[in-house]
């Protein structure tokens, strides 16, 4: 299921929404992204997200079904907020089940790998100067390359 | 066809979409881009770097030399921040 909102999400609730009533699962990942109050050594008093409603949605979900391709998973969930987010908020949410861990923990990574570099999401960040857009970072293009096998080619990558 | 700009690239051509109707010589998106530029300042200073701007066609990813006949829709945008 990929989600995206401006309120806040609670990890218990969506764990359990996977979890509940099964007893073929035998591991559940989760990684939250959460705002901070500082980038590259300046303060940061907010963020704003903005997003291409539609595709969005859409580029997650190409994702989804490649990780459902290359691993066994029972159930993923990926959440994303949009709007203004102040330092300590959830910004998004990837949980992943499968019968083992393994499978688990990689789709987890290989989805926030690609989240970051393919899903069409844009950071402003309220700093002392003024508004600034976040740029890329090519450490990002470089771990989402990571998942790139000869014939897998990331869209977004250089 | 329906342009959309996104972030930067949005606040710098000043506003967030827009109906174009490109002359029949423009077939690629990087073609749209040179064409785009030459309307006006705005355009130009959006697209002045057109190496880092990113294209979707119809919420697809698609590279400069992709044909833009038949898209409905096509979005223009700086490389991507989310997660």
């Amino acid at each position: 299921m990929v989600r995206l909102q401006r309120e806040d999400f609670d990890i218990g609730a969506e764990i359990a929404r996977l979890t509940h009533g099964r007893t073929d699962i035998g591991a559940v990942a989760t990684f939250t992204g959460i705002c901070r109050a500082s980038n590259e050594g300046e303060a940061v008093a907010a963020m704003t997200l903005e997003h291409y409603p539609g595709m969005a949605e859409a580029e997650i979900a190409r994702h989804v079904e490649e990780a459902q391709s290359r691993w066994p998973l029972l159930g993923v969930t990926v959440i994303h907020r949009y709007g203004r987010l102040v330092p300590g908020e959830n910004v998004v949410l990837v949980v992943t089940t499968s019968s083992h861990r393994e499978a688990a923990f990689a789709a987890a990574e290989f989805l926030m790998d690609y989240l970051k570099v393919s899903a069409p999401f844009w950071k402003k960040e309220e700093r002392a100067g003024g508004g600034e857009w976040v740029a890329a970072r090519n450490t990002d293009t470089a771990a989402a390359g990571r998942w790139t096998g000869p014939d897998r080619k990331p869209e977004a990558a250089e | 066809m329906k342009l959309l700009y996104f972030a930067w690239v949005r606040e710098r051509i000043g506003k967030p979409e827009e109906e174009i109707d490109p002359p029949a010589s423009v077939r690629t998106v990087g073609e749209l881009v040179a064409w785009l530029s030459g309307r006006g300042e705005e355009y130009a200073y959006a697209f002045e770097n057109a190496k880092v701007i990113r294209a979707a066609i119809d919420h697809t990813h698609v590279k400069p030399d992709a044909a833009i006949a038949g898209a409905r829709e096509i979005a223009f945008f700086p490389p991507m921040t989310g997660g």
